[in-house]
């Protein structure tokens, strides 16, 4: 960690005032976390950034804690609200960490005039998926601002789990040859959020996938799978979550492109708005790195659950390497970027 | 869906490479002009495909990448009015301009805002009277239809808040440009699918004559890409120069005749610079005087505009099909997507940003 100080400052420098793209799930956003707040408060117990920390030990249980907070619009998109996200969201992060979500605390912002049936819909999709998962949301705050101030509303949650993979579950436990498991068929959710907010019709209405992901990560744990790394695929969709694990783990991750699924509307929305399906983002699918050996068991276990009935083995992790994310194609092999800032639509 | 998947079976893809192959005898360079057509050729690693003799040479399809830098740079002096709401296509919010781009701009509060559609833009004026409304008419002749029907739905609609800022430009005079340029080693070209879908390709009929040069106009595809270079390099092989069809789904001789009579209601040809290039002669489009009510550039006075480009950037050769992106010094150090020294590493369609992304480098140090 000791060479922090030569990533930070240069993104600053081109950008001296926050842009949408430091929010965006790629490099720009990376670099914000790394150059800003790790530098600020440290990268914790474990150096690998993860999608929630595991607490100190010595209080009886292995607890993970996780937060994020929730701004979107619409609040309602097809597939799912602000609330389902807020919920599902933080659920996932613990169970990417291995652990059973068990508690969340909940915060919302929200704008003078934002209709009280509004936020009752809300909550209601909160309780719900909160029951759905079997966490229970225990603690809260609210806050009000002006009219103008806030887009509807903010939801803030955090989560704590407890954690049950005997091992380490993270970037860091990566081994060459691994396999890697994709749970479903990707980029719904952004093209399901930017229709709602663009007003587009595709054939057939593509709906988000948002979706709480502990139930197949539950499974595994109990069949003794030995998952070495899991990462929920959110902003910067498959490619930021792989290039990520791939530069943390120094390792080569290659994936078939052929094998990767991608409804058709959603992949013919992509290719209208000139986005790969790789970048856009996901609420309710993830990708596990299992031993080779266990790969086809995992597979099994994971198509039991609804929300993972569709997962696929989309490549391995190589021999050698030195922390890139390889595509194979129809022509070869080419390598896999993060998504650069945010999603632009392009002009033709 | 229709007209994706069956375009990308890869074993139909490799038949194509096979077939050119076999008929391939010397050494060809194709300049495939479109912006859409080299991301896809790189992105799905069809250069990777062709015979060793065949290369590709990527033009300048771009339109992100063309526009000039001082035409971004009044884009942003005109965003930065507190009057104006400017209505943008997502990409061309990261171009650079001489100093920040328009990203930045939104940051520091001008009222930028990503459309989809021309159409919207003229919305956003209709339900915004008190704010000025500017939209960025960028692109080749694809889009100037619906730029132009923008114009008119405004005219129709008697708003008086709404215009465009004009950086249109024309596919054939660039062509010209290229093969007239004593650095050209163009053998072929494969052109727009998109841009012929609106204007047919009679006047590429004449370019072909004129320069002996085979055209086949290409859908954007692997398997249109493969086939298009197929089609090219056969007429390479039998000495022939004719402009050949390959995306018939899509393109007609005469092309779009209504889009095209809307166009000429709204445009006039005009000189344009292009970014990289400089000044072709009549090779963009720009409102006509009586519609010059609607010419941003008008309506908006932010002072002249003259600026140098950078020094280190090759993007212009790049452009042209002179240089490849990796021969140039700052590629993927100085210039990378995020602090881009030239257009060509900002749109996704650019052959910098192309390479860039989907080209194995080196090291794989990360540049910030």
């Amino acid at each position: 960690m000791s060479d922090f100080t030569l990533t930070c400052p240069l993104p600053l420098q081109r950008y001296p005032d926050v842009v949408m793209a430091h929010g965006g799930g790629g490099r720009l956003m990376r670099d914000l976390i790394e150059g800003v707040f790790v530098r600020a408060f440290g990268p914790g117990e474990h150096s690998a950034l993860h999608d929630a920390a595991e607490l100190a030990r010595g209080i009886g249980e292995r607890l993970a804690f996780t937060t994020d907070a929730y701004v979107v619009r619409p609040l309602f998109f097809p597939g799912g609200s602000i609330g389902e996200l807020a919920v599902n969201g933080t659920v996932n992060d613990l169970a990417m960490a291995g652990a059973e979500p068990l508690w969340l605390s909940a915060a919302f912002v929200l704008e003078e005039g934002l209709p009280m049936a509004t936020l009752l819909r809300v909550v209601e999709t909160m309780r719900d998926a909160a029951h759905a998962t079997g966490v229970r949301i225990v603690t809260g705050d609210t806050k009000v601002v002006e009219r103008g101030r806030c887009d509807g509303m903010y939801i803030t949650t955090s989560g704590i789990g407890r954690v049950v993979y005997p091992h380490r579950i993270g970037p860091d436990a990566v081994r060459p040859g691994d396999a890697v498991l994709l749970s479903g068929d990707l980029a719904r959710h952004g093209i399901a959020v930017m229709a709602a907010r663009e007003g587009f019709e595709f054939s057939g209405q593509i709906e988000s996938d948002c979706a709480p992901l502990a139930e197949p990560v539950l499974r595994m744990a109990e069949a003794g799978v030995d998952v070495r790394c899991m990462r929920d695929l959110t902003r910067g969709g498959l490619a930021s979550a792989l290039v990520e694990i791939a530069e943390t783990a120094r390792c080569t991750i290659a994936i078939d492109d052929e094998a990767i699924p991608v409804a058709p509307n959603v992949l013919s929305a992509c290719e209208l708005m000139g986005f790969d399906p790789l970048h856009v983002a996901n609420e309710g699918r993830f990708v596990a790195f299992v031993p080779e050996e266990q790969a086809d068991a995992a597979l099994a276990i994971l198509r039991q659950s609804a929300v993972s009935a569709n997962a696929v083995r989309i490549g391995s992790v190589r021999e050698t390497g030195t922390g890139e994310v390889i595509l194979r194609t129809i022509g070869g092999e080419r390598p896999v970027d993060t998504l650069s800032g945010e999603l632009l639509p392009r002009i033709c | 869906m229709k007209y994706v998947e069956e375009y990308r079976r890869p074993e139909d893809v490799r038949r194509v490479a096979e077939r050119l192959a076999s008929i391939t005898t010397r050494s060809w360079k194709i300049m495939e002009v479109c912006g859409g057509q080299t991301h896809a050729i790189i992105r799905f690693g069809l250069d990777q495909m062709l015979p060793p003799s065949v290369s590709l040479i990527h033009g300048p399809g771009c339109p992100v990448c063309v526009t000039p830098v001082e035409l971004v740079d009044r884009a942003i002096a005109i965003a930065a009015r507190p009057e104006v709401i400017f209505c943008s296509f997502g990409d061309m919010l990261r171009v650079p301009g001489s100093g920040r781009d328009l990203m930045s701009a939104r940051a520091a509060g001008a009222d930028v805002r990503v459309v989809f559609s021309p159409a919207d833009a003229v919305d956003i004026a209709r339900r915004n009277p008190d704010r000025e409304v500017v939209f960025f008419a960028v692109g080749f002749e694809t889009t100037a239809p619906a730029n132009a029907a923008a114009v008119e739905l405004a005219r129709a609609a008697g708003l008086t808040n709404f215009s465009i800022l004009v950086s249109h430009v024309l596919v054939p005079p660039a062509l010209r440009a290229i093969m007239s340029s004593p650095d050209s080693a163009v053998h072929g070209f494969l052109a727009a699918g998109h841009v012929c879908t609106v204007t047919g390709y009679t006047e590429y009929e004449n370019i072909a004559a004129e320069y002996g040069v085979p055209i086949v106009v290409t859908g954007f595809e692997p398997l249109d890409i493969l086939q298009g270079v197929y089609m090219c390099v056969k007429q390479l092989e039998a000495g022939t120069c004719n402009v050949l069809n390959e995306y018939a789904r899509s393109v007609k001789r005469e092309g779009n005749r209504a889009a095209m009579a809307l166009v000429d209601r709204v445009f006039e040809v005009v000189d344009r610079k292009w970014r990289g290039i400089g000044l072709i002669p009549a090779s963009g489009l720009g409102l006509r005087p009586e519609y010059s009510s609607f010419d941003a550039q008008l309506r908006f006075d932010v002072g002249d505009i003259h600026v140098a480009e950078s020094s280190i950037c090759i993007s212009g050769l790049v452009l042209q099909g002179v240089k490849r992106p990796t021969e140039c010094p700052a590629f993927g150090t100085e210039c990378t997507p995020e602090h881009p020294l030239g257009a060509t590493m900002v749109s996704s369609e650019g052959a910098c940003a192309a390479y860039y992304r989907y080209r194995p480098r080196p090291s794989n140090e990360r540049t910030l």
